[in-house]
């Protein structure tokens, strides 16, 4: 399969000097890398990814590209890949680490394959493919590693923005803030459920004074998070019911299941304490 | 013959569910459930299934009728521990066990039951003296 | 769309639905599900998987993992040669409130899923596919 004067031989070959070359040309184009990754970082990872290319090239059809065979130079992309994402790069900052490759490989070409114009020119269109492919993979693996990123910190911003805070010994109390939707209710009904367990409350205040529309959607999600409280052994109190908020909910047909509403949050913390027999005498 | 333990502790029954119950052996539970409160005059029931990882539709009714039969035979029944995944999904599948108590765990359960039953104010249910 | 890995399960009896569960949640964590999802694809499995052995007369379970760019996915088909359900739109829309259990499994499982499903012939037989992404 490896004859000598192809791709596959040049890059066992002339490695050396194809590095030396893609060295060059990573400095030049990291000038604009604002110096996230140091100069040593990045000739370890050329170097060391070099030395897998021509070795995986030795025994691999280079062609084939998807195959089994290529899996170690896919996986060192998307490794490459998620660090990028992590320092802060740029898809196209991170794919030109493969791109700028090009150049060193095709003049290493020149050199191997000699003044056959018909083979220089086949073994350019291979070598071409395969950078090409090697490049669009470090991309996917950039865009799939920046969405993860992405998909996470969404998750944390919603934590965040709905704490459950323990309002006494064995009351928990959940201050809603802002537009409720479907997949924020979800995850909020999931930690405060989890908080019920963990704390053993056995009363948790929903307080929806800073909800400004409540929908059916949102009234029924507030139901099933009501119901899943009651199922699992815990009480519910739901707080910050303003006139509006009640009128809708009785046009809308909804059944609150006799859950108790109060008009505020001490209101509802009042009840919660009576019901939790606990009370505080003035000095 | 496979069977669900249950464990008696004074005037109440406890049955702790931990494995992951085929028909059968849920139905038999049932019935040896039903036979014990009779057997024992319990006056309360706890079931406990904070080990189990999913409750569906064909368990949650069978609690429901485990709560339905022990009222008739004068027991009260108290399901408790109910993991958050599961109560999340119960919901969502539209089962919301209406006439079935539920508590936190078993301590709670066994607090609530003693209460329940004091205020009964039927002598004989007096457990705390 | 890929599909990384595929089998099936024979749904014969009582024994095969808990076989079923158990495999269903190992797929589940598997693909990375929240435990709250792996729940919620458990219990969509057993309804549907009980349906298969009480009302169809017994039939299988094939399973399927997926891999949609950066998304994994798992999707059941359950699959019978029983009597099929006559009235389908009505169990589908009033089952659940009419207490029967086959209602119940049908309307609940759509709702514990992301896509949802069903093909039945009466005399020939009944399929539900139910799919969770992650």
């Amino acid at each position: 399969m490896a004859s000598k004067g192809d791709l596959t031989s040049a890059l066992r070959a002339r490695r050396q000097d194809i590095l030396t070359s893609w060295l060059r040309q990573l400095e030049q184009a990291s000038a604009s890398a604002k110096g996230r990754l140091s100069a040593a970082e990045v000739n370890n990872q050329a170097t060391e990814f070099l030395t897998l290319l021509a070795s995986t090239a030795q025994t691999q059809d280079v062609s084939g590209f998807g195959s089994e065979g290529w899996q170690p130079v896919r996986a060192f992309l998307e490794d490459l890949s998620r660090q990028r994402v992590m320092a802060g790069f740029s898809s196209d900052e991170t794919a030109t680490f493969i791109f700028s490759l090009k150049r060193p490989v095709f003049e290493a070409l020149k050199q191997e394959v000699g003044t056959d114009a018909e083979k220089l020119s086949n073994e350019m269109w291979s070598a071409t493919e395969l950078l090409d492919k090697l490049g669009l993979h470090t991309i996917k693996a950039f865009q799939s590693s920046r969405e993860e990123v992405i998909g996470r910190q969404q998750m944390e911003l919603l934590e965040l923005s709905t704490p459950v805070v323990k309002l006494w010994d064995g009351i928990l109390a959940l201050p809603m803030i802002g537009t409720l939707d479907s997949a924020r209710t979800q995850i909020v009904m999931e930690s405060l459920l989890q908080k019920i367990v963990e704390t053993e409350s056995q009363i948790a205040i929903i307080d929806i004074t800073g909800v400004p529309t409540v929908d059916t959607l949102v009234a029924q999600h507030l139901l099933k998070t009501v119901t899943a409280i009651r199922l699992m052994g815990a009480d519910c109190i739901i707080s910050g019911v303003r006139p509006q908020i009640a009128q809708t909910i009785v046009h809308l047909g909804v059944d609150l299941q006799g859950v108790t509403t109060k008009a505020n949050l001490a209101d509802a913390l009042a009840l919660a304490l009576k019901r939790s027999g606990i009370s505080f005498t003035k000095h | 013959m496979e069977r669900i333990p249950i464990l008696r502790m004074g005037e109440f029954l406890l049955v702790t569910i931990q494995v992951d119950m085929h028909d059968q052996l849920a139905l038999r539970l049932q019935d040896d459930l039903t036979r014990a409160i009779e057997k024992n005059g319990a006056k309360g029931v706890l079931i406990d299934i904070s080990a189990l990882e999913m409750v569906d539709s064909f368990m949650g009714r069978m609690i429901a009728d485990i709560s339905g039969m022990a009222r008739i035979l004068d027991a009260q029944t108290v399901l408790v521990g109910m993991q958050p995944a599961v109560a999340i999904t119960l919901v969502e599948l539209g089962l919301s066990l209406p006439g079935v108590a539920t508590a936190l765990n078993v301590e709670r359960g066994m607090t609530w039951l003693r209460r329940t039953l004091n205020a009964s104010g039927d002598d004989d249910h007096i457990i705390n003296r | 769309m890929t599909t990384s890995s595929t089998g099936e399960l024979p749904l014969r009896n009582e024994h095969d639905i808990v076989l079923g569960r158990q495999s269903v949640r190992h797929m589940a964590q598997q693909q990375g599900f929240s435990l709250v999802d792996q729940t919620k694809m458990v219990t969509a499995a057993s309804e549907l998987a009980r349906n298969t052995v009480i009302y169809g007369g017994g039939g299988t379970l094939k399973w399927a993992m997926l891999q949609e760019g950066s998304r994994r996915g798992l999707r059941l088909t359950f699959e019978d040669h029983g009597p099929g359900i006559p009235n389908l739109e009505l169990a589908l829309t009033d089952g659940w409130s009419s207490g029967s259990g086959l209602g119940l499994g049908l309307t609940g499982s759509r709702r514990l899923v992301n896509e949802f499903e069903i093909a039945s012939t009466v005399g020939v037989g009944t399929r539900v596919i139910i799919t969770r992404w992650k």
